[in-house]
C-alpha cells in the first residue's frame, strides 16, 4: 500500500489496529463502536469550531471583532459557552410534561447522529452502507419534526405550541421539495446507497471531476437542495421557528440551560449532515476536484467541502433578512415544488436523449426557462420598494 | 431576475468582511473595559444630590421641598423632612431632607426631578457601572451615596453647571440687595421713629430680609 493511500486509510487502519485487541467474534461490534465514537466526537467538535467562527464571521460581516477575550483571539469561547450552559438553572414548567419535555431534545439529537450513519466522510468510512442509505437519511431526518412537536406540546405555553406548529409547517413543507431535488441523482445513479452514489462520481474527464453539479439539471438539484436544507435546518434566511425578534425561540421558549444547549446543538449538527448529504448527492462527496489533486485524503476533501457549506451558510445567514411565513411557504409551494418536479423530468431527459451536446443544451434551457418563467409570474404581484407608512411618520 | 438580488447581497457582506480586515476605520468596536470613549456632554443616567462645600450633608442644596418626590412618575424617591432648620445658600434658614432615598432600580432616568427642581439641587450623574451583588438593597441609595459635589458636576456637565452656578450667584445678588435695601429701610425707619443714635443693622436685618423674599 502507497503512502498516500496509506494515508488515506489512516482512521480505516486505526480501526481495524482497535479491533486486533479483542476476539474474533467481537470485532464487527467493537469496529462499530470505534466508528460511532469518531462520529459522536467529531462533528460536535466541528459545531463548538463553528459556533465561533460563525459569531466571528458575522461580527466581521458587520464591521465587528466578534468574540476575542476566551483565550487567544477567542478561540476558547465554545469552552466558556459549554461551561455556561452546563452550570446555568435548569427550569420545567410546572404544568409542562415532565418526560416528553426532557425527551423532545434527546430525540433531536439523537435522530439527527443517526442520520450520520450513512454519510460517507471518505473511502470506506461510512458507518453502514445501507443500500437504501438516503431513505434511512431522509426517514430519520423527518422524526426531528416529531422532537420539535414534543417539545412544542409538552411546554404546556401556547407559544411554544404556535411556535412548534410553524416549525413543523416549515419543516413539512420543505421536505418534499429536498426530497425531489435528490431523487435526481438517485436516478441517474441507479442506486439509494450513498456510498454508490459518490463512486459515481469519482471520475475525470481531463482534470474536471465527474461531479453531478456541473450538469444542468444536478446544478438546479444542488441549488434547489441547498435552499430546502438551509429550510429544513432552520438557518437563515429560514430561521422563522426560532425568530428571536418576533417569537423569542418559538418551539424551545421554555428550555433553559443544557437542554437549550442541546437544540443548539441538534440544529448545528442537522446542518453538518444536510450539508453532507448535499455534498455526498451533488459534489462528489469524497472526491477531489481535480485529477492532480488525488494525494489528498478522501476524508480531507469531505471535511472541505464541509467547511466550505459551512462558510456559505454563515455568509448566507449574515446577509438575508427572516422570511415571513406566508413568503416561506409560497416560495415552498409555487417555486421549489414545480422546479423539483421538473428537475426529475429533466434528468429524465438527460437519461435517454444519450451522449451529445445536444441534451446540454435542451436540459439547460428547459431549466433557465422554467426558472425566469416561474420568478416573473412570482414577482409580478410584489410591489417591491420602499415601505410607506399612512400612520406612523 | 429572481435571486439578483441575493447575489448582489452576497457581494456587499463578502465586501464588509474582507473590508473589516484591510481598513481600521471599519472597525468601530471600542474594546470596553480597557478602552472608552468619553461620554458626550448631555449623557445622563441616575438622580445625584448636588451639594455647595466640603461637608456634603451640612452643604446639601436640597430643602425637602417633595416636588421631585411628587412629580416622580415610578414614584422611585423617597423623603423625610427635618424637624429643624439649617441656612440655604442665600443664609436663608431651611428645612433638609433627614431621609432621601432613590431606588435606582425602578428610576427610568426620565429627569423630570432635575426640570421640576426649584433648588438646582437634583442632577443627573454619567456613572453607568453601578453593577451590584444585592439587588434590593444595593440599588437603594440614600442621600450620603446620592450627594456629590457641585465640582463633580461642573465635570460631568460643565455647560449646564455654569449656567446654574451663573443663575444661583444672579440669585444670591438679589437676596444680598434686596436685604441691603431692607436693612437701610429698617434703619431709616428706626432713625426717624426714635431720633436716636443708629442701632448695628446686622441682627434685625438677618431676621427681616429672609421674610420677604419671594417664593422662599
Amino acid at each position: 500500500m502507497s503512502l498516500s493511500s496509506q494515508f488515506d486509510q489512516i482512521f480505516v487502519l486505526l480501526q481495524h489496529w482497535i479491533e486486533g485487541f479483542f476476539p474474533q467474534s467481537l470485532q464487527p461490534a467493537v469496529g462499530a463502536v470505534v466508528a460511532v465514537v469518531a462520529i459522536v466526537a467529531t462533528f460536535p467538535a466541528i459545531f463548538a469550531v463553528t459556533t465561533v467562527l460563525e459569531r466571528k464571521g458575522l461580527g466581521r460581516i458587520q464591521n465587528r471583532l466578534g468574540p476575542n477575550r476566551v483565550g487567544p483571539l477567542g478561540i476558547l469561547q465554545p469552552v466558556a459557552d459549554g461551561i455556561k450552559s452546563l452550570t446555568k438553572e435548569d427550569i420545567v414548567p410546572r404544568s409542562a410534561d415532565a418526560v416528553v419535555h426532557f425527551l423532545a431534545p434527546v430525540v433531536l439529537v439523537v435522530a439527527i447522529f443517526l442520520g450520520y450513519a450513512v454519510l460517507p466522510v471518505g473511502r470506506n468510512m461510512v458507518l453502514m452502507n445501507m443500500d437504501a442509505g438516503l431513505l434511512f437519511f431522509f426517514a430519520i431526518g423527518a422524526s426531528t419534526e416529531l422532537s420539535i412537536f414534543m417539545a412544542g406540546w409538552s411546554s404546556r405555553n401556547k407559544y411554544s405550541l404556535l411556535g412548534a406548529l410553524r416549525a413543523v409547517a416549515q419543516m413539512i413543507s420543505y421536505e418534499v421539495p429536498l426530497l425531489l431535488s435528490s431523487v435526481v441523482a438517485v436516478m441517474i445513479t441507479g442506486s439509494l446507497s450513498t456510498v454508490k452514489i459518490v463512486e459515481a462520481q469519482s471520475g475525470f474527464t481531463g482534470i474536471f471531476p465527474h461531479w453531478y453539479v456541473f450538469t444542468p439539471w444536478g446544478f438546479a438539484g444542488f441549488v434547489l437542495f441547498v435552499i430546502a436544507a438551509l429550510a429544513e435546518t432552520n438557518r437563515s434566511p429560514f430561521d422563522l421557528p426560532e425568530g428571536e425578534s418576533e417569537l423569542v425561540a418559538g418551539y424551545f421558549t421554555e428550555y433553559s440551560g443544557f437542554k437549550f444547549a442541546l437544540f443548539f446543538l441538534g440544529e448545528y449538527l442537522g446542518m453538518f449532515s444536510i450539508a453532507g448529504f448535499a455534498i455526498t448527492l451533488f459534489l462528489g462527496g469524497w472526491g477531489a476536484p481535480f485529477s492532480f489533486l488525488g494525494f489528498v485524503p478522501s476524508w480531507a476533501w469531505f471535511f472541505f467541502k464541509l467547511l466550505a457549506a459551512i462558510v456559505f451558510f454563515i455568509w448566507l445567514r449574515g446577509t438575508l433578512p427572516r422570511l415571513r411565513q406566508d413568503q416561506l411557504m409560497n416560495f415552498a409551494w409555487k417555486f421549489m415544488l414545480p422546479m423539483t418536479l421538473l428537475n426529475i423530468l429533466v434528468a429524465g431527459a438527460w437519461r435517454f436523449l444519450g451522449e451529445g451536446w445536444s441534451r446540454w443544451v435542451i436540459c439547460s434551457l428547459v431549466l433557465l426557462c422554467a426558472y425566469v418563467l416561474l420568478g416573473r409570474i412570482l414577482m409580478r404581484h410584489q410591489r417591491l420598494g420602499p415601505r410607506s407608512y399612512r400612520y406612523a411618520e | 431576475m429572481l435571486g439578483e438580488g441575493i447575489l448582489q447581497g452576497l457581494a456587499e457582506t463578502a465586501k464588509n468582511f474582507a473590508g473589516s480586515f484591510v481598513s481600521k476605520e471599519r472597525l468601530t468596536t471600542v474594546q470596553y473595559p480597557e478602552e472608552r470613549i468619553a461620554p458626550i456632554e448631555n449623557t445622563r443616567d441616575f438622580p445625584i444630590l448636588i451639594y455647595d462645600g466640603n461637608d456634603p450633608m451640612a452643604g446639601l442644596r436640597c430643602v425637602a421641598c417633595q416636588i421631585c418626590e411628587k412629580e416622580c412618575p415610578p414614584k422611585c424617591i423617597y423623603i423625610v423632612k427635618s424637624t429643624d432648620k439649617k441656612p440655604d445658600f442665600v443664609g436663608k434658614m431651611q428645612i433638609y431632607p433627614t431621609r432621601f432615598d432613590i431606588d435606582i432600580s425602578v428610576c427610568m432616568s426620565c429627569q423630570i426631578c432635575v426640570e421640576v427642581c426649584p433648588f438646582e439641587a437634583i442632577k443627573m450623574d454619567t456613572e453607568f457601572e453601578l453593577s451590584t451583588t444585592d439587588r434590593f438593597g444595593g440599588l437603594l441609595y440614600d442621600r450620603e451615596q446620592l450627594s456629590k459635589s457641585n465640582e463633580h458636576y461642573h465635570k460631568i456637565h460643565p455647560t449646564e453647571a455654569a449656567e446654574v452656578d451663573a443663575r444661583l450667584a444672579e440669585e444670591k445678588a438679589k437676596a444680598e440687595t434686596k436685604a441691603k435695601a431692607a436693612a437701610e429701610a429698617a434703619a431709616a425707619k428706626a432713625a426717624a421713629a426714635a431720633a436716636a443714635p443708629p442701632t448695628p443693622a446686622a441682627a434685625p436685618v438677618a431676621k427681616v430680609a429672609p421674610a420677604k423674599e419671594p417664593g422662599a
